[in-house]
């Protein structure tokens, strides 16, 4: 079976978020960007997949301008057989995502397309549940477990109340909670062998897809800090300053 | 304007996020129609109903919806939405399930866990895990939106909408219920409780989380987790408090062995009044609390516990 898997360059996840001063955007300039944490999750996910036999082929795509193609080779390193770039500068909505992804579907036809659950600079947690949708794909979100068996995958999904398990006919959208798995690191010799890995490029512009979102942004700016309180020294003064200060216990 | 509002509920109980939806609509303004679907929903649906300034309640009731696959649901909402010029679900496990198919088969945007209503087309929603709050406005024709219910104050329980009763059954072929494991307590739930006390990393195993049941039962609180305590296995995920677990805003919030990780503040930095008990008194976590106390929590806890 085929697996298709979407991933997204974002800020490093260890990198300290800046507004710009002017509130149009967070500031991005010489910020270490990297694949996107759940991203990674889903890559690895596949790759697993692949080990066990029930994968025979991983395809990795994302969508942006050149400098994303760093993230489609990380996913080669992990083990992703070949990769799609959809070229574009636009800053793009999870619903225009979505519609250049269904493209992809419909031209490669996988059995499982594995996404993150979000990314870490938007936090839409959009774009898999659209692309099932679009596609006409049953879909598995949040998954902390999958295991795929006579033409269906069972999804373990972390939901507020604990976990849901569905079994969902394939083709289907799987999307990755933090839990599902923990991803490898790329060893030096499969990062020079990702180099000989075909990436296909394709322009955003050329795929039928309408790229403006009627959504905009109109600023951004920090969240406001709490300031810090005292220290107590004892519980007693703790319970004391609860009742009689804060008065959120009684 | 209409606002339509998918209720929250577990087939028996609605859930409190359904008021708080309720409020964030009203700060919308227009008319507010609540949707049920599930199996057996009549209470909920009358609860709904009871809900202050909402005008109609729609019940879709049939054992199709019993376990709120996205799927069906989705085709549902979808069903109903041409009549609304918004659509809103709370940005929980549900709402985010079905709610981007709703926009995605709209061909709209969806705007995702907004905290704060500017006007009835722009909304605030935090990005970078908080880090960073974006205001956006949307152009589009029925606005598809996911509603952060702990940053908004919940609508009370005295009115009287009208409840209709429909019989669109939608059905999800390509996708089945299998299980669930719901973790079952008679505590509130971490979304709707008042007081809530977590144990971070700190508690050092699953077992000393007792020492958190004296205090919780004194305190009416709900007993959450940090991500480090799910992660090495303490405790159960649906525990957990932070960016990706539960979002909370309690009148208090005791944070217990928790160094106050970005990913757990964004969680909880909402509470009215954050106490932290540490015995690293360097550890983020006091930067944001109101009183802090630096000591060991297996000396500390049960003088707490003596002491309310």
């Amino acid at each position: 079976m085929k697996i298709l898997v979407p991933v997204k360059r974002a800020i490093d996840y260890n990198v300290k978020v800046r507004v710009k001063a002017d509130q149009s955007d967070v500031d991005l300039t010489n910020v270490k960007m990297a694949i996107n944490p759940f991203c990674e999750i889903a890559v690895e996910e596949a790759i697993r997949l692949k080990e066990k036999g029930v994968a025979t082929e991983i395809v990795v795509v994302s969508v942006g301008d050149k400098a994303v193609q760093e993230q489609i080779r990380t996913g080669l390193a992990l083990g992703a057989d070949r990769g799609i770039h959809i070229e574009t500068d636009a800053r793009l909505d999870s619903l225009q995502i979505a519609k250049l992804l269904k493209v992809i579907v419909d031209e490669e036809s996988p059995d499982l397309v594995i996404l993150g659950k979000q990314a870490i600079d938007s936090d839409n947690n959009q774009t898999g549940q659209m692309l099932a949708a679009l596609t006409g794909m049953p879909q598995g979100t949040f998954a902390s477990a999958v295991e795929v068996a006579d033409a269906k995958v069972n999804v373990t999904r972390e939901i507020d109340g604990g976990l849901q398990t569905v079994a969902l006919s394939l083709p289907a959208v799987v999307t990755t909670d933090l839990r599902l798995n923990e991803p490898r690191y790329a060893s030096l010799p499969n990062i020079m062998k990702a180099k000989r890995k075909p990436i296909d490029v394709k322009n955003a512009a050329d795929m039928g897809v309408e790229l403006s979102s009627k959504v905009s942004l109109v600023k951004v700016t920090p969240p406001e800090q709490r300031q810090g309180g005292v220290k107590v020294e004892s519980v007693e003064e703790l319970v004391n300053k609860l009742k009689n200060e804060a008065k959120v216990i009684s | 304007m209409s606002i339509l509002i998918y209720a929250e509920h577990d087939n028996t109980e609605l859930k409190p996020e359904t008021n708080k939806l309720v409020h964030a609509a009203g700060n919308i303004g227009g008319d507010i129609t609540i949707l049920v679907a599930g199996s057996n929903v009549s209470d909920v649906a009358v609860n709904a109903a009871k809900i202050d300034g909402v005008s109609n309640v729609i019940v879709a009731d049939n054992a199709q919806y019993e376990h709120q696959l996205p799927e069906n649901i989705g085709d549902l909402v979808l069903a109903l939405a041409s009549d609304f010029t918004h659509v809103l679900a709370a940005a929980t496990t549900t709402g985010k399930n079905f709610m981007p198919r709703v926009a995605a088969l709209l061909d709209v945007a969806q705007i995702s866990d907004i905290i704060k209503v500017e006007s009835s087309d722009t909304f605030v929603r935090p990005i970078y895990a908080g880090n960073a709050i974006a205001t956006v406005q949307s152009a589009d024709s029925i606005k598809v939106i996911t509603v952060r219910a702990a940053a908004f104050d919940a609508a009370g329980s005295n009115g009287s909408a009208s409840i209709e009763n429909i019989d669109t059954v939608k059905e999800a072929d390509k996708s089945s219920f299998v299980s669930a494991e719901l973790t079952e307590s008679e505590r509130p739930e971490l979304t709707a409780a008042d007081v809530i006390i977590s144990g971070g990393r700190g508690m050092q195993n699953g077992e000393n989380f007792a020492l958190l049941n004296g205090i919780a039962d004194k305190l009416g609180a709900a007993i959450g987790a940090s991500r480090a305590a799910v992660d090495a296995g303490f405790v159960p995920n649906d525990m957990q408090v932070g960016q990706t677990g539960k979002i909370v805003a309690p009148q208090l919030y005791i944070a217990v062995g928790i160094s106050g990780a970005i990913q757990h503040l964004a969680g909880m930095k909402d509470s009215k009044v954050i106490v932290a008990i540490n015995k690293d008194e360097e550890a983020p976590i006091f930067q944001v609390a109101d009183y802090g106390l630096v000591g060991d929590l297996f000396e500390e806890l049960p003088k707490l516990e003596a002491s309310l």
